[in-house]
């Protein structure tokens, strides 16, 4: 089935959401609405004979145009079909960005939908662990993608800095090494003999 | 963060003065410093990969003493920062930086670790002496291999050059307990835009 045959099961299945569609450069695009936006890419990942089983990226486009939307794109593979299919979703920039996230279908979408959130503010409802990936968590400026966001940040050099240094670097590894220490269990025998000798500084 | 120490008073700066048997031992300790210099390679973008040309066989750094190449700073003698430095590597380096022992100095190889090169953006170090001190300034985008080995031997000439009646020579201090090693009027005027970037301003 080609693309163009998903975007006509598509309008049958949900009708005004899908809001346009287009072929460009080879690719085909479908625009639909914010508030079913998760339905329909349920719908691809299930329906027999759409099947896009494969998230390629998540990601979004802020257009320099201020009365335009922010768009949020999801490109999708069907890996048995061998076909694409790009979504986007139109965000009015004047209401609280958010659409529903699709991590329980993809689940590599969790880091993908975190950098968006992270670069272009959109808020993912539904995210399991919604907080920045790029920038480090206490990242004041904003979201470094907008085109509202200057090139060199908000802030003066030297308070960039300050804030800088003010992180601690270790804080970003104690997560990983607390989840090594919690599975500590579940590792295998001579693995777990290996670390109780204090070889990686765990004794248990 | 450590790099704090007491301000010589006048009378220890008086108690001290060069004589045969001090530039003797000046000569002595300085030739052996200058040609065992185990470098800390802190390798973040394409100079890494010069870097690491330069440590390979075809120019083979070893002849210049630098046989080994120290992973661990605490056995480390000179950093080189090779790469561009994002804000979120900034307390990483200092850190490292205040792991060395001293003696130790710092080579700052390529445009980005020296200036922040073309990345006069949001995320970018414009220069890592705003975050430690640096001894030597390698030019290139990246630098030959030949430019970081004279780089290299001018770290050494000036090693040849130092003297322990200089009480002052390894202190570093802190501007305040903020954690700025410059002052932030100073980070600001050196991190100012120039070249063709001066036509963006902060604000569009």
């Amino acid at each position: 089935m080609s693309p163009a045959s998903s975007v006509a099961a598509l309008r049958a299945a949900f009708g005004p959401a899908l809001l346009r569609d287009r072929v460009t450069c080879g690719d085909t695009v479908v625009w639909v609405d914010a508030s079913r936006s998760r339905d329909i890419l349920a719908w691809l990942k299930d329906t027999p004979g759409q099947e896009f089983n494969y998230l390629t990226d998540v990601t979004a486009v802020d257009y320099r145009d201020p009365e335009r939307p922010l768009e949020v794109v999801y490109q999708l593979r069907s890996l048995a079909r061998r076909t694409d299919l790009r979504l986007k979703i139109p965000l009015d920039k004047s209401a609280p960005l958010e659409v529903d996230s699709v991590v329980d279908l993809w689940k590599g979408a969790d880091w993908l939908e975190r950098e968006v959130f992270d670069m272009f503010g959109v808020r993912f409802r539904g995210h399991p662990d919604l907080r920045r990936i790029l920038m480090w968590d206490t990242y004041a400026e904003g979201h470094p993608l907008r085109k509202d966001f200057p090139l060199r940040g908000h802030f003066t050099r030297a308070e960039q800095t300050r804030q800088a240094l003010a992180a601690n670097p270790e804080a970003h590894y104690s997560i990983e090494e607390l989840s090594i220490a919690e599975a500590f269990d579940e590792l295998p025998e001579d693995v777990r003999q290996r670390l109780a000798k204090g070889e990686r500084g765990y004794v248990k | 963060m450590g790099l704090t120490a007491p301000e010589p008073t006048e009378a220890e700066l008086a108690g001290v003065s060069p004589n045969f048997l001090t530039t003797r031992l000046d000569a002595l300790t300085n030739w052996g410093r200058a040609n065992s210099l185990w470098p800390m390679p802190f390798g973040t973008a394409c100079c890494a990969i010069e870097f690491m040309a330069t440590a390979a066989g075809r120019f083979d750094l070893a002849r210049f003493g630098m046989e080994r190449m120290s992973f661990s700073p605490r056995q480390a003698d000179v950093l080189i920062c090779a790469g561009r430095l994002p804000f979120k590597l900034a307390p990483i380096i200092r850190r490292i930086w205040d792991q060395m022992p001293q003696p130790k100095w710092a080579i700052s190889m390529g445009a980005c670790a020296s200036t922040g090169g073309i990345f006069d953006t949001y995320a970018m170090v414009q220069g890592i002496d705003t975050i430690i001190p640096v001894d030597v300034y390698v030019p290139g985008c990246p630098p030959r291999p030949e430019g970081l080995i004279y780089g290299i031997r001018l770290l050494q000439k000036k090693i040849m050059g130092e003297t322990m009646t200089d009480p002052t020579l390894r202190v570093e201090h802190l501007v305040d307990d903020r954690g700025y090693f410059l002052p932030p009027e100073r980070i600001d005027e050196i991190s100012e835009p120039f070249g063709n970037s001066v036509h963006q301003t902060r604000s569009a």
